[in-house]
């Protein structure tokens, strides 16, 4: 049975969890299988965080099972503006987070199945992991056309990836994970792991576009639970342990003691946006404004998602040369963020001449500012 | 404190020569190396080249994506060193020693070698004794045990000379708290552990109490003898505060608030303050909720403050006005853009209503609903924020009774609204009831608003909200 919420399975999970008097029953030598029961994707990265930081992992290798509701999953090293459509993703509540593992972009929701392979870093074996899963879903519909690329990927028919991979090496302690997708919403994933922004220049990790496809287009049949089970039912046969997986709920402090301390930095504005490499913008847009169209070249330098640098050009005297310089000074130390650069420009009319006019060619500039991040 | 540490260290071993009987030969060997390092100590230490290690898989090549530390900077054994990145595999690498930082080998995006050196860390050889596992002879017990001591399945932090100290004395380490970073067991852990276990671990003896002065011929430093062969006691040092001062830039929200305040300053406020009774708006509004909420839309206070304001303003309109630069003329609003203090988790930010002269009570609801959402996801845009022409501040939602606001430039006015409270009043026979009472306290630019007016205005506001049917008469 995939699912078990007994009480039964919640207490033995404690036990192993905890800092613990008892020792360790016989099921969970050998290897553990746990899953979550959260969708929110800053808990249950937080959970990886805990498992890598706290969790013994000496001859007891660790399969953590996740899915999250709409959410884009960056890199650890990644630039978020150039991997996806920030705005849109406001626009439909989409999360960002990012990861403490390197690799590219992915867009999870619930039609996506997460999968965490904890090991100590000697037993650190990225291929194994993907041809368990591989076995898996061979074994559960042998027709399935799936195999492992040297890129780390799993391809459908060849042509399509069904799984990207990520892993993180800590000191003594390594994980691996990937994604693989049974029923996501493909047009949404595509729209939003496309860029809008232009001129960006950076050294931050790219990512590498593929063309996606869901198992459930190969078969109708498959369920996200029948994938989850067929993975777990390997993985306990590969390991000798009991096909048992047990629950956790991310938000138990008492079960894993700091937890909410790690899903709130990965929450935080200076994690997920402010890890960003240093990057820089150059690009520039029309203004329309009266029957004239108006070319306003801005460039940008970006250093933890604060703007360092910043240069507008302006035809001239169409707005105050002080003005400018006011706007160029209150964006300098500013982060990036479309929010924090709306509260800075609609503060500063209010220190000025209340001029119409004025206040209209202001607004007209600064909303296309914001459009840039 | 390096000091104590040797300090205390070298007692230990004078305490187990003495009290028992054999004592391990390698134990005395450490402490001869120990002195030689002492006394050939001078203030440079030794740079040791951290090599980058193995990253498995047969990866060769990984590059730099962060550096944790730069040069000058100390570290400690465990800390991380920075972030390198392999093939979608984003590896921490830590600190095997402690010590300063002399070189980084590598700048940020550069490819680096496994095998070679990282970073150069000059170790301080009267500092830890971290450093010394690579001088001295290991004690008889396998790597594997030290590096991977489980205890009940949870990692015990602790350098190897720790485990040693720990060893040397029959300290289990899952009996000792850790102090250090990370609840890493530090060397003051395991000599506090041991003062409080004198009687246990070391035979008891009355001979404990008095001890005889050390012999000049033990090469111990002239300044600490004294204590040195005392039984370890916990010593109690005065509490240090370590708390720095911490100096950063304005940025963001603030900003916006200093430019905002420091413009407003130049307007002479005058305050006013008053009570407002709402114990028939309360019960109007509990009538009203439900059928907001059919319609979607979540009614509280504010829109009725809100409505009365406009109401007001239509026969006070120099409250809703803005005075030129020079002082010399003053604009009437045609329209009544009232601003609604938000608080959001990035600071002060005020959305404002438009035309609510024209707007029902229920408009301006779902005005507030809609702002409000946006403002708590960080999307509000420039419309909503530009063009104000007076401003409530609901701070009583917080708390407070009375409060001093601030106007907002071009503004001229602004009202601070306190928390509603039940307290007894008199009615008209003279008996006491419950009423629900709210204090407002308006603040006005003095240069054109004068008291009455503002009082007027008060009053009126007032008077609609403590009797909301008479709001009837007056809605356009």
């Amino acid at each position: 049975m995939v699912l078990q919420s007994s009480l039964k399975n919640c207490l033995q999970l404690s036990c192993i969890f905890r800092t613990p008097k008892a020792g360790f029953r016989s099921t969970t030598t050998g290897g553990l299988i746990i899953q979550s029961i959260s969708h929110d994707v800053y808990q249950n990265l937080a959970v990886e965080d805990w498992i890598h930081d706290h969790m013994n992992l000496e001859n007891r290798p660790v399969l953590f099972l996740w899915r999250n509701s709409p959410a884009v999953v960056i890199g650890r090293h990644q630039n978020p503006w150039q991997e996806c459509n920030l705005r849109l993703m406001r626009q439909k509540n989409i999360k960002l987070a990012r990861r403490r593992s390197g690799g590219g972009t992915v867009y999870h929701d619930l039609g996506n199945i997460n999968l965490t392979f904890f090991t100590t870093r000697k037993k650190y074996e990225r291929m194994e992991n993907l041809k368990l899963v591989v076995k898996a879903l061979k074994g559960l519909r042998p027709q399935l056309d799936v195999h492992v690329t040297d890129r780390y990927d799993i391809l459908l028919d060849r042509q399509y990836k069904i799984s990207g991979t990520a892993a993180k090496l800590g000191g003594t302690a390594a994980y691996h994970h990937c994604t693989l997708l049974c029923n996501a919403d493909k047009f949404v994933l595509s729209s939003v792991l496309r860029s809008p922004y232009r001129g960006l220049k950076s050294n931050a990790t790219p990512s590498v576009p593929a063309s996606v496809k869901n198992l459930f287009e190969e078969d109708p049949s498959l369920t996200c639970e029948m994938l989850l089970d067929a993975i777990a039912e390997e993985y306990a046969a590969q390991h000798q342990i009991d096909h048992h997986i047990s629950l956790i709920n991310p938000a138990d402090e008492t079960m894993l003691p700091g937890i909410n301390n790690k899903t709130k930095e990965l929450q935080t504005w200076e994690w997920v946006y402010g890890r960003t490499p240093k990057f820089s913008i150059s690009t520039c847009f029309n203004l329309v404004y009266q029957d004239s169209v108006l070319d306003v070249k801005v460039d940008m330098d970006v250093k933890h998602g604060r703007i360092e640098v910043c240069n507008i050009d302006l035809p001239e005297q169409w707005l105050p040369p002080a003005l400018c310089s006011e706007l160029v000074k209150s964006l300098t130390g500013s982060k990036f963020c479309p929010n924090e650069t709306t509260a800075l420009t609609t503060t500063l009319p209010r220190v000025c001449p209340q001029d119409s006019e004025l206040h209209s060619r202001w607004n007209l500039l600064c909303e296309n500012m914001t459009m840039l991040m | 404190v390096c000091i104590h540490r040797v300090r205390s260290c070298s007692s230990i071993r004078f305490i187990k020569s003495k009290y028992v009987c054999v004592f391990d030969k390698s134990a005395l060997k450490f402490s001869h190396q120990q002195r030689l390092f002492r006394t050939s100590a001078v203030s440079c230490g030794q740079i040791v080249q951290f090599k980058l290690s193995d990253i498995g898989e047969g990866i060769t090549e990984v590059t730099v994506k962060e550096w944790y530390i730069k040069e000058g900077d100390s570290v400690s054994q465990f800390d991380n060193i920075c972030e390198v990145q392999s093939d979608k595999a984003s590896v921490t690498i830590t600190s095997r020693y402690d010590g300063i930082i002399r070189k980084l080998h590598y700048n940020l995006d550069e490819i680096a070698c496994v095998g070679k050196p990282l970073v150069d860390i000059e170790i301080d050889a009267s500092k830890g004794l971290a450093s010394e596992e690579d001088v001295v002879e290991t004690p008889p017990v396998s790597h594997e045990e030290h590096t991977h001591q489980e205890i009940k399945g949870l990692k015990t932090l602790a350098t190897p000379a720790v485990r040693r100290l720990a060893m040397e004395n029959n300290i289990k380490l899952s009996e000792v708290v850790g102090t250090g970073k990370d609840k890493r067991i530090l060397k003051e852990d395991i000599l506090n552990y041991l003062a409080k276990q004198t009687g246990a671990i070391l035979p008891p003896s009355p001979k404990a109490e008095i001890m005889p002065p050390l012999p000049k011929s033990e090469t111990v430093p002239a300044a600490p003898k004294d204590k040195a062969h005392k039984i370890p006691v916990p010593v109690f040092r005065p509490i240090v505060f370590s708390g720095k001062d911490k100096t950063e830039p304005i940025t963001g929200f603030h900003k916006t608030m200093v430019k905002t305040m420091s413009a407003a300053l130049k307007i002479p406020h005058f305050g006013y303050s008053d009570e407002v009774d709402l114990t028939q708006l309360v019960q109007l509004r509990e009538e009203l909720k439900p059928l907001a909420q059919i319609r979607g839309v979540k009614l509280s206070f504010m829109p009725f403050f809100i409505k009365a304001a406009s109401l007001g303003l239509l026969q006070y309109p120099i409250l809703n006005a803005s005075l030129d630069e020079s002082c010399k003329n003053v604009t009437y609003k045609a329209s009544h853009n009232i601003g609604v203090a938000m608080d959001t988790e990035q600071g002060l930010i005020v959305p404002n209503v438009k035309n609510v002269q024209v707007c029902s009570v229920f408009e301006i609801a779902s005005e507030l609903n809609r702002l409000k959402s946006l403002g708590s996801t960080g999307q509000l845009g420039t419309n909503d924020l530009n063009g104000g022409t007076f401003t409530l501040s609901n701070i009583g939602t917080v708390g407070g009774t009375y409060a001093k606001a601030v106007i907002l430039p071009p503004e001229v006015a602004i009202g601070a609204l306190g928390k509603i409270q039940v307290l007894p009043r008199f009615n008209g026979k003279g008996e006491v009831f419950q009423a629900q009472i709210m204090n407002v306290s308006w603040s006005a630019d003095h240069r054109i608003i004068d008291g009455a007016t503002m009082a007027r205005f008060s009053n009126l506001w007032k008077s609609y909200l403590e009797n909301p049917a008479s709001m009837l008469l007056d809605l356009k």
